[in-house]
């Protein structure tokens, strides 16, 4: 084995990452600086401007224009050159491999967030109050800080597969056989290969779930539950008539996150199946299309669909906070 | 005076036999989920965990279980795979470097633009506030997909209008790609940033702030001396949100930083070789645990800042 590993040839990156640094914190000094010079009074417009200027010159560059941008592709060819009208949106909508896509973020979508509040509530209701609640919860929660490619990795050593014949290395195939069954290629076979991938996003996200739906339940008032307990409510019904209806608020916010995470969910599909075995999903399908393909209308059409399916979110989110504001 | 006379009621109810035992039939149904829950959730990674030290042809051939029968460890799959130079190894000293130089400017640049926007956003008093507010706010949920095109084309072609060159293409090769890695890492985190920090500075009580001005404190001194050390766990929650993201992000990195050994993250290299070399376990057992060791470690550090910013609505595009 070949083990000499070069250190030296590593050191150019570290002075881009000085450079990098210093010039940034020059940047900031010389806007503390401003900041100081400009005059205090009532209407502040100079400094707001000194402010607020770099962060929105960086979101005009990075997300408003290319947002727009992407948007008019949308309606372009493949190599950005003519205009094609919805042609890149009737190919969404018709041709069978991009039907697949949809499908399958459709059923991502609708398993995804209901899975996740399910357990995260479900252990959150039993380690509460126990002796190792907060180990409980840490190991649940850990996985939040594992990469999607980690994950990914972790679980496609989980499902490996080896012939009937020699030994299983994958701990759910070395099941299947333990009880008599024939070992499978879980992440081959559509439909259910969308069903093995959920079950990862699942694994990372329950602890999300745990954590604020947990913090959700020790804030429902004793004299709620003491009440309850009073008029001997079993704890079936405490679960179904008090703690749920107590914590409404947080199952919502919990389901709308996972949504939305779910929805551009890319790394997972990329790591395990790279999209093949009818497993794509938008995001993966995004990525593609425009960066593989070399087909940016395709790419761009599948983006703006993405947007449109989060402004719903969007506008109930802006909605609650006004309420918030105005209260 | 409720509590103390509940109490003493609800400790004479579960005195009653059927009480009792529907109590410890429930609570025993409750710890086996828990328990069952538990396991599921850590016997993956720690399977992997295990295989990283097994040798080669144990991995491939043999489950991690039936390590308990027969142990052997070694480190060889690290060495091969952090400092192997050929092409097949992992090279993911390399890469991991890149994690690193990519991960610690696109934490900075903008926890430390989100804390001069939120203050401005917070304090200071100009006309349109509320609505560049939920402007930036609306951005959070943008999906990136939206941005990536078009900034891969602002960095490769540069801008221009109706055939006249406003901004030239960046041209950036070899350790100055991560540029724009972090740039595009900057821009995608603002919105969140800008949302957890404003929601923290905007509770700050506002005679504080007032009584400075009063005493002829500049904005800059007031944002330094007063709101900074009084934010500071929601700048390190958002720090910690970022990082992780950073560290994490597949998608931002393969289009922004290629995936060469010059500029690219672990994450890159994972996918490459779980792509590739599938079934070279040894390999990707123990590349995978390089790259979850650190954000583990930083995540159980500073859990409790994490926590904290996921109950203020930490969400992220």
């Amino acid at each position: 084995m070949d083990l000499n590993f070069d250190f030296a040839a590593e050191s150019p990156k570290l002075v881009q990452l000085l450079i990098g640094v210093v010039v940034f914190l020059a940047f900031v000094g010389l806007m503390l600086l401003l900041l100081d010079r400009a005059p205090m009074r009532q209407r502040a417009r100079l400094h707001a401007f000194i402010l607020l200027g770099p962060a929105l010159l960086l979101l005009g560059i990075g997300l408003v224009i290319p947002g727009i941008r992407t948007t008019i592709l949308s309606f372009m060819s493949g190599d950005s050159a003519n205009f094609v009208g919805f042609e890149n949106y009737s190919w969404m909508f018709t041709q069978p491999e991009a039907l697949t896509v949809l499908r399958n973020t459709l059923i991502w979508v609708l398993l995804v967030p209901l899975l996740v509040t399910a357990i995260g509530l479900v252990y959150a209701v039993v380690v509460d109050n126990t002796r190792f609640e907060a180990l409980a919860k840490s190991l649940v929660f850990l996985p939040m800080a594992i990469s999607f490619v980690g994950a990914g990795i972790i679980w496609r050593f989980v499902y490996a597969y080896r012939p009937e014949e020699a030994d299983q290395i994958g701990l759910l195939n070395q099941i299947v056989v333990f009880f008599g069954g024939t070992p499978q290629q879980w992440l081959l076979e559509p439909p259910v290969n969308t069903l093995f991938l959920i079950i990862v996003m699942v694994w990372i996200q329950a602890g999300f779930a745990t954590v604020v739906l947990s913090a959700a339940i020790k804030g429902i008032p004793s004299e709620i539950v003491e009440a309850a307990r009073l008029d001997g409510a079993n704890p079936i019904q405490m679960f179904f008539r008090v703690t749920i209806p107590a914590i409404r608020p947080a199952v919502i916010v919990v389901l709308v996150t996972q949504s939305i995470g779910t929805l551009k969910l890319f790394d997972i599909v990329r790591t395990m199946t790279g999209g093949q075995f009818d497993t794509s999903v938008i995001a993966n399908e995004m990525y593609n299309q425009a960066f593989r393909y070399g087909e940016t209308g395709k790419g761009a059409a599948l983006a703006v669909f993405l947007f449109v399916l989060v402004i719903p979110i969007v506008v109930y989110q802006v909605r609650t906070l006004r309420q918030h504001r105005g209260a | 005076m409720t509590a103390t006379v509940a109490k003493p009621l609800a400790a004479v109810d579960a005195h009653t036999p059927a009480a009792r035992v529907r109590k410890r039939l429930t609570s025993r149904w409750a710890s086996l989920i828990a328990i069952v829950i538990a396991l599921l959730w850590t016997t993956p990674t720690f399977g992997l965990f295990l295989s990283s030290f097994r040798p080669e042809d144990q991995i491939k051939q043999t489950g991690w279980w039936t390590f308990f029968a027969d142990p052997q460890l070694t480190l060889e799959n690290y060495q091969s795979v952090l400092f192997g130079t050929s092409s097949s190894s992992g090279q993911m000293a390399s890469f991991l470097i890149n994690s690193l130089v990519i991960t610690i400017p696109s934490v900075l640049f903008p926890v430390a633009l989100a804390t001069f926007a939120a203050y401005a956003l917070s304090w200071l008093d100009f006309r349109g506030r509320d609505w560049i507010y939920i402007g930036i706010f609306a951005l959070q949920v943008v999906p990136l997909q939206m941005a990536l095109v078009p900034l891969l084309s602002f960095f490769s072609q540069g801008v221009e209008i109706f055939g006249l060159t406003v901004l030239p293409a960046w041209e950036l090769e070899g350790p100055a790609r991560f540029v724009q890695v972090w740039f595009a890492h900057a821009c995608f985190a603002l919105p969140l940033g800008v949302f957890l920090l404003h929601n923290f500075m905007s509770e700050l009580p506002g005679s504080l702030i007032e009584a400075a001005r009063v005493d002829g404190a500049t904005h800059g001194m007031i944002l330094r001396k007063i709101v900074l050390p009084l934010v500071a766990p929601a700048l390190a929650s958002f720090g910690i949100f970022q990082f992780l993201w950073v560290w994490n992000d597949l998608l931002v990195a393969l289009i922004f930083a290629g995936g060469t050994p010059d500029s690219a993250p672990m994450t890159v290299r994972l996918a490459q070789m779980a792509g590739t070399r599938g079934n070279e376990w040894q390999r990707l057992t123990a590349g995978a645990f390089v790259s979850i060791v650190i954000p583990l470690v930083v995540f159980l550090s500073m859990q409790r800042y994490f926590v904290r910013g996921l109950l203020a609505g930490g969400i992220k595009g």
